[in-house]
């Protein structure tokens, strides 16, 4: 082992048992803490703290040009909770949420399907999973910003125009600009999220299948009895990290029509944009704080929602596995 | 990004048989149909880069003119010229590679020794400090970016390479990520025959820990550059008057006269780099991805 000559070479002063040395407990007492102080240090001045900043910040009157704080109290909630953009853009950011997430998770489980298979060219398929997902997200909005062009001449509206529909104004229409929105999310994140999923596939033992397959079980029951049972976890992880990127969208919505505002009606304007517009167009940093403590109770709720329906599930679960398992044997 | 790891082990109730675990149904062969379904989503996958080229290559007029051109033309170099020229691209993609590169060393660095610490150094409150660890995964860093601004100005760090570097110089995703590299990868004995030697930690970990570490490491360090050269909420705000590659990029589009031609071949120029360290790493960023997500 290429490790042994660096150990070998490790005789410094010989104190060796000058510490009570117990199983992994190792070196200075202080030293782990010196390892882990980097994160900690940078988190705490750079993540936690803005992020408490930001629930002071909410109960204040705070200008981006000039001045400062003035305690103002809830008055920026009571604003925030009176504002229709402020519902506008929650609820806009819930329909490309949903929009933009359950078709690319089907379609990432049914990706990683296929690329389990034992095949040729399996790494180029896997890594054109990737390409998507290390593009950066303005160019990729950019390009897609030109595909979908209102112009009845852009991609989209030319191979609508071949399908015998006409031409879409995409930036225009409500659905239409959600959709195009969804479609740039779900193009970025189907491949990795099926790379996510292939690799819950293969930590599920094969002798799963071959049990079932000896039952006779098809395909098809293999995938609902075997697979689907035994990715569950992995659905929720990515559940959750699709619930919580929806949140924070940005990039594809601000840069798809050029502008502030999320079109003429706000029919794109998600709840990130709205934020940033508040703070940095507006200037009221106040205001701005408290949309983000909103969303991030939203946040929290949303996460502990999916977190407690799926611990409910797989508390019932190794019941019901049992029972499929021995139905499949029974019936065929 | 890895979160609901910890859980999700424990949320596995049925962890198989490690004998045979590992490759699913992967014996079996694919069907003709398998190999068209992943060819189309491979070419749909891929087609916005080759968009791009033949977008970029073209004047704007000919991109709408209902019949969109499908090959590139002879006018990509001359619109990745204009897009350098008009939006200062040359700084930009210097500054980018600046803070991309400070930003993986850093990340690689602290996140080792601090997975390092976790993973096999036994030390008061190692559980709860790492539970807080991956509670911070679920915090959306979004949400955090008007006092981020407002510290950063106080601190007079806006439009300072430092103020995109230091949010990102070491995550919690690669604390996390080493962790589990380390817990694996590391033999407690080595750690110990080490001590045993009277070794600093230092030593140990230059001579021991960062060796074995270094498959971890690198993909750590691939993903860590990609999130950073391709951020841009963050830089948009912090560093408009001295922007990176993406903030520059979409600044094209913000122009008086926007030439989508131009855009696109900057978008190119935006995108080449990192196309071409996941065509040369792609294996690599696949196994970092699907590791971190998956070993508990």
């Amino acid at each position: 082992m290429a490790v042994d000559t660096p150990t070998h070479a490790l005789t410094g002063p010989a104190t060796p048992r000058s510490r009570p040395a117990r199983r992994g407990s190792v070196g200075a007492r202080s030293a782990p803490y010196v390892f882990i102080a980097p994160f900690f240090i940078l988190f705490g001045a750079f993540g936690l703290f803005p992020l408490l900043y930001t629930v002071w910040l909410s109960f204040f009157e705070y200008r981006l040009a000039s001045g400062d704080p003035e305690f103002i109290g809830l008055e920026n909630y009571a604003w925030l909770f009176g504002s229709p953009s402020f519902y506008n853009a929650l609820w806009k950011t819930f329909t490309i949420g949903i929009i933009a997430t359950v078709p690319q998770l089907c379609m990432a489980l049914g990706l990683a399907h296929l690329l389990n298979y034992n095949m040729r060219v399996r790494n180029f398929f896997r890594i054109s999973m990737i390409m998507p997902y290390a593009t950066s997200l303005v160019a990729a909005t950019l390009v897609f910003a030109s595909i979908f062009s209102n112009s009845p001449g852009g991609l989209a509206n030319v191979v609508l125009s071949l399908l015998g529909m006409e031409p879409i104004a995409w930036t225009a229409g409500n659905w239409t600009a959600q959709i195009a929105i969804a479609i740039i999310v779900t193009w970025h994140w189907t491949g990795y999220n099926a790379l996510i999923y292939l690799a819950g596939m293969q930590s599920i033992g094969q002798e799963l299948y071959e049990s079932a397959a000896i039952d006779g079980a098809n395909r098809w029951n293999q995938f609902v009895n075997v697979t689907l049972p035994g990715l569950r976890p992995t659905i929720l992880f990515t559940i959750i990290l699709s619930t919580i990127g929806a949140t924070q969208l940005f990039t594809e919505p601000f840069l798809f029509g050029n502008g502030a505002g999320g079109g003429a009606l706000g029919q794109y304007q998600v709840v990130a944009m709205y934020m940033y517009e508040m703070a940095f167009d507006i200037g009221r940093l106040g205001r701005a704080s408290a949309i983000a403590v909103v969303v991030l109770a939203l946040v929290i709720l949303l996460v502990l929602i999916n977190a407690g329906l799926a611990s409910l599930r797989t508390r019932e679960r190794p019941l019901p596995k049992t029972k499929t398992t021995t139905t499949t044997g029974g019936t065929r | 990004m890895t979160t609901i790891d910890a859980p999700r082990e424990a949320l596995a109730p049925t962890a198989p048989v490690p004998a045979k675990r590992g490759r699913g149904r992967a014996g079996e062969r694919a069907g003709i149909g398998t190999y068209v379904v992943l060819t189309v989503t491979a070419a749909a996958f891929l087609f916005p880069f080759y968009y791009s080229l033949v977008a970029g290559s073209h004047p704007p007029a000919e991109l709408y003119d209902g019949s969109p051109p499908l090959l590139p033309g002879p006018g990509l170099f001359r619109n990745m010229g204009l897009a350098l020229e008009q939006a200062d691209l040359i700084r930009a993609l210097g500054r980018s590679l600046v803070v991309s590169s400070v930003v993986t060393v850093a990340t690689v660095f602290f996140c080792t020794t601090a997975g390092f610490a976790f993973a096999k150094l036994r030390f008061r409150g190692r559980g709860a400090l790492f539970g807080i660890t991956l509670a911070t995964l679920t915090i959306p860093p979004t949400l955090g970016i008007v006092p981020l601004y407002v510290v950063m100005s106080r601190l007079g760090l806006v439009n300072n390479l430092a103020s995109v570097i230091l949010p990102a110089a070491v995550t919690a995703f690669g604390v996390f990520f080493m962790r589990q590299f380390l817990t694996q990868s590391l033999p407690d004995e080595l750690v110990e025959a080490a001590t045993v030697d009277g070794a600093s930690l230092t030593r140990t970990l230059f001579a021991i820990v960062f060796p074995i570490a270094r498959p971890g490491m690198a993909v750590l360090g691939i993903l860590s550059f990609m999130a950073s050269w391709n951020d841009f909420l963050w830089p948009f705000i912090a560093v408009r008057n001295t922007p990176t590659i993406q903030v520059a990029v979409a600044g094209i589009q913000a122009g008086y006269t926007p030439d989508i031609s131009v855009i696109l071949a900057g978008t190119v120029i935006a995108t080449v780099p990192l196309v071409i360290v996941t065509a040369i790493f792609g294996k690599q960023i696949v196994g970092g991805i699907t590791q971190g997500a998956v070993k508990g």
